[in-house]
């Protein structure tokens, strides 16, 4: 792919912008991007905005392509987030995964829920739900000492971490 | 009559200071975030998507034992007082009062329940209970939940619990709070000691009108921060665990003041009381204060059966910017509510001797 600037060099860094709700993209070689530096800062900065992510900023600094984090749902961008730390939408969660488990850990006991689900779900997310509460079963077996009712939980995870995969399998097949 | 009206003539519920603890716990509230797994959320809503799910709501409302009987009220249609009289009764919350675009709250009519709808969530159910009561607040809005949830379809995710706008709130989406009055440990100076206490247990403390306000008249509001990885019940049991820590402490301390400081206490409660009773010009802010120290008087027993808890709750309300207004019947300017909450507070206070 060509640079959008100058036309003549190999882009290396791939924008993806939102313009009135419309979406354009950006490609741009390295040369041009260091010109065009203050433009397109706000893209490259975004890693710094959580400060103490590294997981976030490797995994832009290791691949050498910058793409800034847009939401596929909705179309929000990562650093909008950063900003003022409200989500455009559920889907949210899945496009921005990597920085907000990082989020979530600062704020939160653990990564996943325990607790109360709707009623009516699909059976895919109650099968995640319910592994999530045998896991928080078990970290609760082993912390009070309950070794031998770990075990059996263990089992039971296994089992249903198995029915997951079986679940998911002919999907990506 | 407006609905909003017949609020102005019966004393809020959840102030009547009747509940488990309620010399110091005034009241016990559950906050439950929801969002519809249509629509996107709060910061990308269309107004059309806004009134869509106004709607929605609205229809599963009507359709729940529990809210049928409820008030719904278009908030953007409501005049800017009737605004901030319900965000004075907790009604809604300053989010809400400053939203622009269209929102809407159902309200029960005894004001235990209020559902505020395209909040920073588009649902945001309180639950209200008197006194140290969260296992009531929880126990209802579960109920209440459950019944919505039969005609909406929340955006829910297997690992991360119920999707909420703000990642601080994803999961269980419960925020259970108490508010306390702990006078006797703002007199001892020991309320810093137990504020820094708290912050190491994962717990916020605010004030009077929750997220971003001051505390203020020694009156404090405790709730959890974390919402993912506990689920609901122990989020409430370590709550009030806590709580219950402190109620002992403000106890001890009042115990401590009746006895090592008596005198001094008794000269603050007795001139506080004198200029309720003199005052021709009052502050919101200088009546919170001295209506505190009246409350000590009560718990001390300084003012045993002149002064009641309940009384006083109510008249902490009524002494609000727009309740004063409402009760005016038209705007009022500062100077104007100033006198007009002396005088309120001068009749109350007509009939307890000095």
């Amino acid at each position: 792919m060509i640079c959008n600037v100058c036309g003549t060099k190999e882009a290396t860094i791939h924008l993806t912008e939102i313009v009135n709700s419309k979406m354009a993209e950006v490609h741009i070689c390295e040369t041009c991007a260091e010109e065009k530096g203050t433009e397109f800062k706000t893209y490259f900065n975004f890693g710094d905005l959580l400060s103490g992510a590294p997981g976030l900023e490797t995994t832009l600094g290791a691949s050498g392509k910058k793409i800034p984090l847009v939401c596929k749902d909705c179309g929000m961008n990562y650093e909008d987030f950063a900003k003022n730390g409200r989500l455009g939408c559920a889907g949210c969660y899945v496009s921005f995964q990597k920085p907000l488990a990082i989020v979530i850990k600062q704020v939160q006991r653990s990564g996943f829920h325990v607790g109360k689900k709707p009623s009516r779900i699909p059976k895919e997310t109650r099968s995640v739900h319910d592994l999530r509460q045998l896991q928080e079963k078990l970290r609760k077996s082993i912390q009070e000492e309950a070794f031998e009712e770990a075990a059996h939980l263990r089992d039971e995870i296994k089992q249903a971490l198995d029915k997951l995969k079986k679940v998911k399998r002919p999907k990506s097949e | 009559m407006s609905e909003i009206d017949r609020f102005m003539d019966q004393p809020v519920n959840w102030l009547r200071a009747t509940g488990p603890e309620s010399d110091v716990v005034i009241s016990s509230r559950l906050r439950m975030a929801r969002n519809l797994a249509a629509f996107p959320f709060l910061s990308r809503l269309a107004s059309e998507q806004r009134t869509a799910i106004i709607q929605e709501v609205g229809e599963a409302v009507k359709r729940s034992n529990f809210l049928k009987n409820a008030y719904f009220i278009s908030s953007t249609e409501l005049p800017e007082l009737d605004r901030q009289f319900l965000l004075e009764r907790h009604l809604v919350s300053r989010e809400l009062f400053l939203e622009e675009g269209k929102s809407a709250v159902a309200i029960t009519p005894d004001e235990m329940v209020s559902l505020m709808v395209i909040e920073e969530d588009h649902l945001r159910l309180q639950v209200f209970q008197s006194g140290l009561n969260l296992v009531e607040t929880w126990r209802i809005a579960d109920e209440i939940d459950s019944e919505l949830e039969k005609d909406l379809d929340y955006a829910f995710d297997g690992t991360l619990g119920y999707l909420t706008a703000c990642p601080t709130n994803v999961g269980t989406g419960i925020r259970a709070s108490c508010m306390l009055h702990l006078p006797s440990l703002v007199l001892t100076k020991q309320i810093h000691k137990v504020l820094q206490a708290l912050s190491k247990l994962n717990l916020a403390v605010r004030g009077l009108y929750g997220e971003g306000t001051q505390a203020s008249g020694n009156f404090f509001q405790f709730s959890n921060q974390i919402t993912l990885g506990q689920p609901e019940d122990e989020i409430i049991s370590n709550l009030e665990g806590v709580i219950r820590q402190v109620i002992t402490h403000e106890r001890e301390a009042r115990e401590y003041l009746k006895k090592k400081r008596k005198g001094k206490m008794e000269d603050q409660i007795w001139r506080a009381l004198a200029a309720l009773k003199a005052a021709r010009m009052m502050s919101s802010s200088e009546a919170v204060q001295l209506l505190s120290l009246v409350q000590v008087g009560i718990d001390v027993g300084v003012l045993e059966g002149q002064v009641t808890h309940t009384d006083l709750n109510q008249l902490f309300l009524l002494i609000q910017p727009a309740h004063l207004q409402k009760m005016n019947g038209k705007e009022l300017g500062t100077t104007e509510r100033d006198a007009r909450r002396a005088a309120r507070i001068r009749e109350y206070f007509s009939k307890v001797a000095l």
